[in-house]
């Protein structure tokens, strides 16, 4: 909502507050001023001019030679550009030494030749926005509507002397969208009173029944319609006051008929519509519901097919309005119309709302409707009116209205007590404050045996209950004056969940091992979204989503996290290793998702380096299989890992990660050509389900008593074929070795020309542990050899 | 035999003191004193001696011997010294050459201003409530005052999955749930999460950004308690010299709503472009909660009441660390990330 606060002065006192101050007094009551903004700002030696005399240039085609009236008996000779210019107009002059905004400078020039004392300037060049110049006047200059005295000072003829408020504002306060609703609020914060318009009018002897008939076939929807006629009307331009203070609201000037219904809209927020009497044709109006399939061709030169649920107005047979969102082109008032229906109407928010939606139209008129008009502005908004059309369109208002009227106008009442005002405050304000804010918002109120009977105007529809009456006497008395206290219950221990806790452990696990923490977007596109994921389900679309690159919710984290790599390394950071925990949604059994937060990290690079000394380590799978072990050690659980292929990953080095035996993760390394496509080198990816590491309960920790006693190692060197695994190794070592086998490890792993084909080597150092005393030698060797023995029979040779 | 030993004590001597490395000084032990040096040799020689003369050569062989090996370990000690310095000197460093990197990661900006938050309303007796990203239309809206059809779904577009599903629009289902099972207990709540809008992402939107959301219920919460508690936090997050504003605004889940600010943490008022000239920075929405929210969730709202409060993390690390572009919170860079490495404390 822009509001002109020179306009504002009509109906409220701002008590010659300088619009900042007045804008941040408006801001701290509740409604926030979100732009204070200065409609002379860059404007200077601007004077209203009289073209004398205006004669094509010799040189150029699109060039005139005026001679204009500046004021002072001076006659200055301007060369001007628009196509519109012409002898007789009285015009806006930007002399030599004038400013315009974005600090442009008027100086004495020469143009092909001919002097030229300044510039006869558009309303653009004044700063403001082509699409509210008046159409007539949105290529050429402003001609001005009145011949004005030359010398007169454009910015007050021209009300642009003025500093328009911008408002921000929130869906609750629809009664502020409109400068009488705005003179209440200031007129609340600043104790002062409203001046409505007054309207008065001379009615013809013929009455407006006379010549048209009025029924409404849709009560629920359009409980209240006012029809009147006004006849022998004179369609024109509107004198300039009209014209600049619709400008200033942001809307723009068309015709004097059009202009009064916009400018009522703006004064009272009760949307207008104008007919055009002669195209309705048949003297009536119906309003109803619309025929399925029924068609409208909308002012904006739009056809538009009609369901039933939407409202028309008719002229009892064919749409001539969709109703309170837009006019139809059948009906529209032009320049011969010589009879105007104006209507002004009650419908019902929830139907506009639903209309505008479907037809994705909204209007200054569909917005104040879905939130709701005041009903008792819709007649006097219709009056309003009348008097605007006999006073600016010389039109004759016929005598009385056709109205519908099924309205329940009557004003809401609201009960509380000053005590529950205090105590939902934490504050002790007095009966007589809160009387004296309530009578500055015009609220009448009774107090009767400590209960305050407030009658809230209808213009207010956000005040329904006791909060709602809070509110208001608190922003009024000010929010500065509420104390700061603590809330007084009882002392809650507060705290993390385990799983919280956990999760925030294992988060500083995976930094302090030197990954970064990333987060990416849930929305994906549909290849990206199953891809890498463990249990793929059916994907899950958005209804509208903004484009396909955000249209499905991701089943794996890894596609948007392997992205943000290849973002990094498309900036020569070749070297990244980042991770993410957060939700990926599955289809599940329950209506909604099935969201498990998992865990994923991808590393590309070098995962070490140290160059100066030698050490560079680039990242590999057991970097990554590391990680996990460790996170997996950290949080109590034991993880195994067996050997599996996933599309993407590379079919030698990928595995699954299991708990229980069960699987709940993945990694691997990226496959070649899956580098390739994402411009990556070697790059390793891990995901897991980490909410069932996280809910997993872990044992309590019991302390071991640090044994006096010695270990004793052994090492074992073995030739395998290449496709045994060490962990299977590791399984005969263990189930071989007894309870005095304390520690199984792998040292050395040799693949090299020095083995025969298809053959590795691989040796284990094994560490023998006895708690209560120190081991023989005969003892470990016996155990040694039992585990020396069961290596043999499973094909393992001795190297 | 007594004029060879002297000779042979003055040799050896001589030597001792010409050794210029242990090697040298042991070479001259080994020569001198050694199983087959020369002393020893003298010493076979003496039962050639009449027998008078032995004790007294005996005695003076012992003596050389003896005047031998102190010299020897005496300049041994010396020679030990020197070749440990020497030893030293050549193992001298370049200090000044970069240390092997100790491997560190670190969180996410988000996270971090989250956990900040966390952690103040954690000291405060609060529990970490989390739920669902995608939501029940009836958690999401109207479970908070917000029945189809309202104007205040004007604010949220969202992103729909089915007619009754969606991505939540904020944080605030979870308040809804979490009052729904405290069953009109009283509740002392935030809630940190990702929530979606359907917004263009620019500079200053995102389809996705992070939300954290506080609430209090119980006997006889006040407007005052709301106030005091978001200038603790304000104090805490942004310095104990901060002080906040409440302007009034409008949630359907709350009533009265406010607004709060704080004063601008770069100028302290004065107005700067980070308070855009006005000395006050938005920080975050809040209210009592509204009647209607708590009776759906099954509470008694002429008994209990409460206050709610809810702020975006992306806004307040972008105040904090005067980042431009909200954008940088979901591209990763790890230029980006990795400056939210140190300590501010």
């Amino acid at each position: 909502m822009l509001v002109s606060t020179k306009w504002l002065k009509e109906y409220v006192n701002t008590q010659d507050l300088p619009p900042v101050e007045l804008g941040e007094k408006i801001t701290r009551a509740g409604i926030e001023v979100d732009a204070v903004i200065d409609r002379s700002e860059g404007l200077a030696n601007l004077v209203v001019g009289y073209v004398t005399e205006c004669a094509k240039h010799p040189e150029a085609d699109k060039l005139s030679i005026c001679q204009v009236d500046v004021g002072g008996g001076e006659i200055d000779q301007i060369i001007c550009g628009a196509p519109n210019i012409a002898q007789g107009q009285s015009v806006i002059v930007a002399r030599p030494g004038a400013k315009l905004p974005g600090g442009m400078k008027i100086k004495k020039a020469k143009l092909r030749g001919e002097v030229s004392n300044g510039m006869i300037c558009s309303l653009q060049e004044l700063g403001i926005e082509t699409k509210l110049v008046p159409k007539s006047y949105a290529e050429g200059i402003y001609v001005l509507p009145e011949k004005a005295e030359p010398g007169t000072d454009v910015l007050s003829y021209l009300d642009l002397d003025d500093t328009v408020l911008e408002l921000g504002l929130t869906p609750n306060r629809a009664d502020a969208m409109s400068m009488l609703g705005v003179a209440y609020e200031v007129g609340a914060i600043l104790e002062e009173e409203v001046s409505l318009p007054e309207i008065e009018y001379a009615e013809a002897a013929d009455s407006a029944e006379s010549m048209l008939s009025l029924e409404v076939d849709a009560p629920e929807a359009n409980p209240l319609y006012v029809a009147k006629v006004v006849r022998n009307v004179k369609v024109k331009e509107s004198p300039l006051w009209l014209q600049q203070r619709l400008m200033a609201a942001g809307v723009r000037p068309h015709n004097n008929v059009v202009d009064v219904t916009n400018y009522i809209l703006m004064e009272y927020g009760q949307p207008l519509h104008a007919f055009d009497y002669d195209s309705l044709g048949t003297g009536n109006i119906t309003v109803r519901q619309a025929k399925e399939g029924e068609k409208i061709t909308t002012l904006d030169d739009t056809e538009r097919t009609l369901s039933a649920h939407q409202l028309v107005i008719t002229n009892g047979t064919d749409p001539v309005a969709l109703a309170g969102v837009m006019g139809g082109a059948n009906s529209e008032v032009s320049d011969e119309t010589t009879t105007v229906v104006i209507e002004s109407a009650y419908f019902a928010s929830d139907s506009i709302r639903r209309t505008s939606k479907d037809h994705n139209l909204r209007s200054d008129a569909s917005s104040r409707y879905e939130k709701g008009v005041d009903p008792n502005r819709v007649i006097p908004a219709a009056e309003r009116a009348a008097q605007l059309l006999s006073e600016l369109a010389e039109g004759e208002v016929l005598a009385g209205s056709l109205i519908f009227d099924q309205l329940d106008k009557q004003e809401r009442v609201v009960k509380v007590s000053p005590d529950f005002i205090n105590s939902r405050l934490g504050m002790k304000i007095r009966l007589e404050d809160m009387l004296d804010i309530l009578s500055r918002l015009k609220f009448n109120t009774e107090a009767v045996n400590n209960q305050l009977i407030i009658e809230v105007p209808t213009r207010r529809q956000d005040i329904q209950i006791e909060e709602d009456v809070v509110e208001e006497i608190a922003r009024l008395y000010g929010y500065d004056e509420i104390p700061a206290t603590l809330p007084r219950t009882d002392a809650t221990p507060g705290g993390l969940s385990p799983y919280q806790a956990k999760r925030r452990i294992a988060r500083h696990f995976l930094e302090g091992a030197g990954l970064l923490q990333a987060t990416t977007y849930s929305l994906t596109s549909e290849a990206a979204a199953t891809q890498f994921a463990l249990e793929p389900t059916e994907t899950t679309r958005l209804l509208m989503p903004m484009s396909e690159e955000r249209s499905i919710l991701r089943q794996s984290l890894l596609p948007h996290l392997l992205e943000s790599l290849s973002y990094n390394t498309a900036r020569r950071i070749d070297s990244a290793a980042l991770y993410e925990t957060g939700s990926v949604f599955l289809k599940g059994q329950d209506e909604l998702l099935d969201e498990q937060e998992h865990l994923a990290i991808v590393m590309t690079g070098l995962w070490l380096d140290h160059s100066w000394q030698g050490e560079k380590k680039a990242v590999d799978f057991f970097v990554a299989k590391g990680i996990v072990e460790g996170l997996a050690e950290k949080l109590g659980l034991e993880l195994s890992f067996e050997r599996g292929e996933m599309d993407g990953l590379h079919p030698g080095r990928t595995a699954f990660i299991l708990l229980d035996g069960k699987r709940i993760g993945v990694i691997g390394a990226l496959h070649p050509s899956e580098q390739k496509k994402r411009d990556l080198k070697e790059t390793i990816v891990m995901e897991l389900n980490l909410a069932t590491l996280l809910t997993r309960e872990t044992e309590a920790l019991v302390y071991t008593q640090v044994s006096r006693y010695p270990t004793i190692s052994r090492d074992v060197a073995l030739v395998l074929s290449n496709i045994v695994e060490a962990q299977t190794i590791e399984g005969v070592i263990r189930k071989a070795g007894g309870k005095l086998l304390k520690d199984v490890r792998v040292f050395d792993l040799y693949e090299g020309d020095r083995m025969d084909e298809g053959k590795k080597s691989l040796a284990f150092s094994l560490r023998y542990f006895d708690p209560e005393k120190t081991l023989t030698d005969e003892e470990v060797n016996a155990a040694h050899e039992k585990i020396i023995k069961a290596l043999t029979e499973s094909g393992a040779e001795l190297r | 035999m007594e004029a060879r030993l002297q000779e042979l004590k003055n040799e050896a001597l001589e030597k001792i003191q010409a050794a210029q490395t242990v090697k040298e000084l042991t070479d001259v032990r080994v020569a001198y004193l050694g199983k087959k040096g020369p002393i020893t040799d003298v010493l076979k020689g003496m039962g050639k001696l009449p027998a008078e003369e032995r004790p007294k050569m005996g005695a003076l062989a012992n003596e050389v011997r003896a005047e031998v090996t102190e010299s020897l370990e005496v300049r041994m000690v010396l020679l030990e010294e020197q070749a440990i310095n020497e030893k030293l000197q050549s193992e001298t460093i370049d200090i000044s050459l970069p240390g092997r990197p100790a491997k560190t990661g670190n969180p996410h900006p988000l996270t971090r201003v989250v956990e900040e938050i966390e952690d103040l309303f954690l000291s405060m007796g609060y529990e970490i409530a989390e739920g669902p990203e995608v939501e029940k239309d009836y958690y999401n809206f109207e479970a908070l005052n917000l029945p189809k059809g309202h104007p205040a779904r004007d604010m949220q577009d969202s992103f729909y999955i089915t007619e009754d599903i969606l991505l939540r629009t904020h944080t605030s289902p979870v308040q809804a749930r979490t009052m729904e099972a405290k069953g009109g207990e009283p509740i002392k709540i935030i809630c940190p999460g990702k929530v979606y809008r359907r917004d263009n992402d620019d500079a200053t939107h995102s389809h996705q950004f992070t939300q954290i959301e506080g609430l209090v219920v119980g006997e006889d919460i006040r407007m005052s308690d709301l106030k005091g508690t978001l200038s603790v936090f304000a104090k805490k997050m942004f310095g104990e010299d901060r002080e906040i504003r409440l302007r009034p605004s409008f949630f359907p889940f709350t009533e009265p709503s406010v607004e709060m600010d704080i004063s601008c943490f770069k100028c302290g008022g004065s107005g700067c472009n980070v308070c855009k000239k006005t000395g006050w920075i938005e920080i975050l929405g809040a209210g009592m909660v509204h009647p209607n929210v708590l009776e759906m969730a099954g509470y008694d709202s002429k008994r209990l009441t409460g206050f709610a409060f809810g702020m975006g993390p992306e806004r307040i690390a972008m105040l904090k660390y005067g980042i431009e572009d909200i954008r940088h919170f979901y591209t990763n860079d790890v230029r980006f990330l990795t400056q939210f490495q140190r300590t501010e404390l």
